[in-house]
């Protein structure tokens, strides 16, 4: 299959006034078309961060201090300005954890779908473009009468679909979806994630889906990214990573969430919390908490090595 | 075994603020019917579970049980006596008895008082100990949820903590009077993946240690499995089904009930749900949908369903479902 994003040593600090913030250290990541990765991590592992440099959307102080970002064979990093703008929207679309902050309160949806459009496609009528909010709508299982409602008019969970359906309209090739049912409650979230299955086939799309919800992940993702502490920890198969992990903290992640259908009579939970960014602990970022970690785990960084048809980052595979 | 709590037809309706002028035309005055009739009993050393999606009112059963609402209608007992009856300075010493940890640990400390003083607080409220006396109890809890070492962390604010550990200082400062009875709003709904099973540890833990009695309100059925004895299941302001959790989990008989189990994400690729899962979202608490609350939304609905209100029946041992079918 063909490569659609090639990411490769990539850094990004936050320098900040107590120090700087190692977000992203060093990751390389490869993203095949029409895939789904699931980039997975707790809060602060760096995952947000990762899918805001794609588009190169980091609050400042955030920048990328190191590494290149192929998007079929350019790099994002060395983009102008004016070309990443063509970029968003029309080729990488983003979607985010909260639909009531990402949407206008004050322009129908309509409005906002016809802002979209009109920015990459300046020759459309607004009649074509209308037509096009609809025919979008409706492929999202909302009535396109809707279109002519104001955001708090709906409820939260069409809320997120338009604003799917917005990532969507220009006929993007790559969506970064950031904690996208987070907001949504249970029930609201299944709905989503089975309409999210269906779109990626319909519109032929490559998903970065990023989540702290291994649920998630599992019912969606061809593939698994599981970040810690803003490295990367382990990079594989879904099922296989689910079957066998193989770096102690997704191990450990995996085995401390409760599973409705197992019978777990105890979790097993993993002492500690995330590591401080500022400063992180030397060598391996998570051997503070690591069950098995070594001598050498407290002093060098393990590299990311090939294992079993995955890449880990540990010295047990080193 | 006795029964500690007793909830009896408790209602709570909020009225809808609007503005001046709708106020001077408008009919009737709307209500928002948070808890609609909920009844269900704690007995002491249980856990119960409240489960429900957002706006089910589980938060709002949750604080009419401590009197942290009034409510509009219906009464909470409370070892046999209704806690509505106290006067307000009764019921201040109650709450020696009755505690509540909420679910974020950010807002629910203060960022201007150090650790020590705020789980300290409590007790400089309903005892009077001497502030050695205090110390050394505060430290003691301290210790107990996992805050070591206490005499280091003592003296830290919120900021400097992480969120595992903040949550287990409101744990410490709900503990630190001894309670019989708490009520544990979404506590580990903030924390980190990871550190999530390690406060439902702690928590099953100090349930033994204290001999606590918990209510339990999580919207994670997968949560509540690990650490409840009972659920209730809520919607729209009313239970719809309760029960012992492994009989509710294994035979559900609501419908909404099977939906919400179904719906759970499973951390398992090769998993696929086959209970279909129904379309639309939960509706407006202000004007319900008539007869059964979860009729336009059910699968199996009957004619009966938009018309009558389904009442709780024993279907199993003490499991109780509020449907026709």
């Amino acid at each position: 299959m063909k490569t659609i994003l090639e990411i490769e040593n990539l850094a990004v600090h936050f320098p900040i006034n107590i120090g700087t913030v190692r977000a992203v250290e060093d990751v390389s990541l490869t993203l095949k078309q029409g895939e789904v990765m699931g980039l997975v991590g707790e809060s602060g592992c760096g995952k947000s961060t990762l899918g805001f440099s794609i588009l190169r959307l980091l609050r400042p102080p955030g920048r990328i201090v190191k590494g290149k970002m192929l998007y079929h064979g350019r790099d994002i990093v060395q983009m102008s300005e004016r070309e990443i703008l063509s970029l968003r929207g029309r080729k990488i679309a983003m979607i985010f954890q909260d639909p009531l902050t990402s949407l206008n309160p004050l322009f129908r949806i309509d409005q906002q779908f016809m802002e979209t459009l009109f920015t990459h496609e300046k020759r459309l009528s607004k009649t074509a473009a209308f037509r096009r909010a609809e025919t979008m709508l409706e492929s999202l299982g909302i009535s396109p009468e809707r279109l002519l409602e104001y955001p708090h008019q709906l409820s939260g969970g069409m809320r997120q679909r338009i604003m799917i359906g917005m990532g969507l309209i220009l006929n993007p090739d790559l969506l970064i979806a950031d904690e996208p049912t987070t907001s949504l409650d249970v029930i609201v979230e299944a709905q989503f994630l089975d309409l999210l299955n269906e779109l990626r086939k319909k519109f032929n799309l490559t998903i970065i889906l990023i989540t702290h919800n291994l649920g998630n992940v599992a019912q969606l993702a061809d593939r698994i990214t599981v970040m810690y502490g803003g490295t990367l920890v382990e990079v594989g198969q879904a099922n296989a990573i689910f079957d066998n992990p193989l770096h102690p903290y997704t191990r450990g992640l995996l085995s401390s969430i409760p599973n409705i259908k197992l019978d777990q009579p105890k979790l097993v939970t993993m002492p500690g919390s995330p590591p401080d960014l500022v400063n992180p602990p030397p060598g391996c970022v998570f051997h503070p908490r690591c069950p098995r970690a070594m001598e050498v785990c407290r002093v060098e960084r393990p590299g990311v090595y090939k294992c079993d048809g995955r890449l880990v980052s540990c010295w047990l595979y080193g | 075994m006795e029964e500690l709590l007793t909830v009896t037809n408790l209602k709570k309706y909020f009225p809808l603020q609007k503005g001046f002028i709708d106020n001077l035309f408008a009919k009737k005055k709307e209500f928002v019917r948070a808890v609609d009739n909920v009844s269900f009993d704690i007995k002491k050393g249980e856990v119960m579970g409240l489960v429900g999606e957002s706006g089910c009112g589980k938060t709002t059963t949750g604080r009419l049980t401590l009197r942290l609402l009034e409510p509009t209608a219906g009464d909470v007992m409370y070892n046999q006596r209704s806690i509505f009856s106290y006067s307000k300075k009764e019921m201040q010493g109650m709450r020696e008895k009755m505690q509540i940890v909420f679910q974020d640990p950010y807002a629910s400390l203060s960022p201007r008082m150090a650790i020590g003083k705020a789980i300290g607080h409590p007790l400089v409220i309903h005892s009077n100990k001497n502030e050695r006396e205090t110390k050394e109890r505060c430290l003691q809890i301290m210790e107990k949820v996992g805050l070591s070492p206490a005499s280091f962390l003592y003296k830290k604010y919120p900021h400097q903590l992480s969120g595992g550990q903040r949550q287990r200082v409101v744990i410490a400062r709900a503990l630190i009077t001894n309670p019989d009875f708490v009520v544990a709003d979404e506590p580990i709904a903030m924390a980190d993946v990871s550190v999530r099973a390690m406060l439902l540890e702690l928590m099953v833990q100090l349930k033994e240690e204290f001999d606590l009695t918990y209510l339990f309100i999580t919207h994670g059925l997968a949560t509540a499995k690990y650490i409840c004895d009972r659920v209730a299941i809520m919607y729209l302001g009313k239970i719809v089904e309760i029960g012992p959790l492994k009989e509710v989990f294994k035979n559900p008989a609501h419908p909404y009930t099977k939906t919400l189990l179904a719906a759970v994400p499973v951390p398992d690729p090769k998993y696929r749900r086959t209970h279909p899962i129904p379309k639309g979202e939960i509706p407006s608490a202000i004007n319900p949908p008539p007869g059964c609350r979860f009729h336009p939304r059910c699968i199996s609905a009957k004619s009966t369903c938009n018309v009558h209100e389904p009442d709780l029946v024993e279907v199993g041992e003490d499991h109780f479902v509020a449907c026709f079918l």
